[in-house]
């Protein structure tokens, strides 16, 4: 059973990145706007480096490359949210309802699907920071710290997406799956630190789980780890708490014959 | 009726029809509405502290960023329109209306005016939350008229571009298409900072040459500047350029499609 539950997770896997990676519709934008964000905010805002109190030693660029990195990672399992619905819609997920033996695995390739297709943004976000000069200042365990982080936001926002997905089946749920994540992500610090953020957003930010994997993602690519239990914690329990609602959303699907 | 009566009373008709049905579908204009002011709160909130980098025109970051949400809602208005004329392509009723006596500049006048009503009204009400929250227009209620009018020009040269692709491709999809490349002129400005403060070359570089920096800072200087002649002509300049250059495309993206039809 364990043997075909895993054929029918990387079946779903790679039917999803057949797709992405052969229509430069689906490809595009998730690798378009993280580099976008990438060159405006690091470009036009350096700055902000400036800002009295903000220190990050290995710069700006660096310190934007992280939020996009996250960012890539977050969008990543949203859009990847996309294709399930619009499997859900045009009835293919149907088919995989009836063949998968454990309908989670269905979950589990569309996770696999997800995690490389964010896998591939990264890279070419990466190789651009660095050709543009960006400085490093994490030991090889600090950017695994930081790469781990990203891949559990991954994750999180996938079971999210897919969650909604699952519920709706209709690819007009779009903006249910990507509206939170962009609210969550940019109501953290994105632009300064934590601590020189003021009024209302830094309430906000102060409550919002993502500030504190983002300041620890940043401090693993400044090689001085901040608030690593605290974020490795609250990213596991949005996994945790996303995988229920995943697990759930196909319970509905199944329930509603899809 | 007059020749000239008989054009008013059709643009008239084909301006109503673009507002009630922009206005019907509550899913393309919340988004319009919404996200701009959702982005202003986002980014006001956090780069408040860039008002203490020295040069800084003004302590109120929100008065400054404020410009940003008027551009960005004339390109909400552009695409919504972009994307009703292509389903006007799409279903047909561009080919019915072609059978009409309608005058091809009505049908693009009327189309066009729908958009600039929806953008001056999306300018009233981003202008309105701005002043809930503080913003104080240095050049008073008469920067006010001023703002308007040249958001709803800057309105006339995206939508006029929308308007050429929706007649060119025929595609609502790819209209919607066009927001990658608009967003990347948006955020290619000076819109975080005053084009002497971008620290980095050659994004002050692009700024410099991005006409979009020119409609900002216009914008911009009414609110936090006073009457400022210079920034007023470039402003003016580069949304009347834009809207001649995406007007004869639309007009002659036109006669070809209606000459196919």
């Amino acid at each position: 059973m364990k043997s075909r539950s895993a054929s029918v997770a990387l079946a779903v896997a790679w039917r999803n990145l057949h797709s992405y990676f052969t229509r430069p519709s689906l490809i595009l934008p998730g690798l378009l706007f993280p580099l976008f964000f990438f060159v405006a905010f690091a470009g036009g805002l350096g700055a902000v480096a400036n800002v009295p109190g903000f220190s990050f030693g290995p710069g700006y660029t660096a310190y934007q490359y992280v939020f996009v990195l996250l960012q890539s990672a977050a969008f990543g399992g949203v859009f990847t949210g996309f294709s399930i619905a619009r499997d859900f819609e045009t009835k293919f997920a149907r088919r995989f309802l009836l063949a998968a033996p454990k309908r989670g695995a269905i979950i589990a390739g569309y996770g696999i699907a997800g995690l490389v297709r964010w896998i591939f943004t990264a890279t070419i976000v990466t190789i651009v920071a660095l050709a543009s000069g960006m400085n490093v200042g994490g030991n090889g365990i600090d950017l695994l710290g930081l790469l781990t982080l990203a891949l559990m936001l991954n994750v999180a926002a996938l079971l999210w997406a897919a969650g909604v997905a699952m519920r709706f089946r209709t690819v007009q749920a779009g903006p249910l799956m990507q509206t939170p994540v962009f609210l969550v992500l940019f109501l953290a610090p994105v632009y300064l630190p934590l601590d020189l953020l003021t009024g209302w957003i830094h309430a906000v930010a102060r409550v919002n789980p993502v500030s504190y994997i983002l300041e620890a993602a940043r401090g693993f690519m400044a090689g001085d780890p901040v608030y690593v239990g605290l974020a490795f914690g609250l990213a596991a329990l949005l996994i945790a708490g996303f995988l229920v609602w995943a697990r759930r959303g196909l319970r509905s699907a199944e329930a509603s014959g899809a | 009726m007059t020749p000239g009566g008989m054009l008013a009373v059709q643009v008239k008709a084909l301006a109503r029809r673009s507002i009630r049905r922009t206005l019907r579908q509550p899913a393309s204009v919340a988004p319009a509405i919404l996200f701009p002011l959702l982005l202003l709160a986002v980014n006001t909130g956090g780069l408040r502290a860039i008002t203490q980098l020295p040069g800084f025109p003004t302590s109120s970051y929100l008065d400054f960023f404020i410009a940003f949400t008027f551009m960005q809602g004339a390109l909400f208005a552009t695409l919504n329109s972009g994307t009703d004329l292509a389903r006007d392509i799409q279903t047909g009723f561009l080919s019915r209306l072609s059978l009409t006596p309608l005058r091809r500049i009505s049908l693009l006048a009327g189309h066009l005016s729908g958009a600039m009503f929806m953008g001056l009204v999306q300018a009233l009400i981003y202008l309105s939350v701005g002043v809930a929250f503080g913003v104080r227009l240095e050049t008073g209620f008469a920067g006010v008229i001023v703002l308007l009018a040249l958001a709803g020009l800057v309105t006339l040269g995206f939508a006029s571009l929308g308007s050429f692709f929706a007649l060119r491709t025929g595609s609502g999809e790819a209209v919607q298409g066009l927001f990658p490349l608009f967003f990347v002129l948006l955020f290619l400005s000076s819109m975080y900072l005053p084009r002497n403060l971008i620290s980095t070359d050659w994004f002050r570089e692009i700024a410099t040459y991005n006409p979009v920096s020119y409609m900002i800072e216009a914008i911009r200087s009414l609110i936090i500047e006073g009457w400022n002649a210079e920034a007023l002509a470039l402003g003016f300049g580069c949304a009347a350029a834009l809207a001649t250059v995406g007007l004869t495309l639309s007009s002659i993206a036109l006669r070809t499609r209606l000459g196919r039809a």
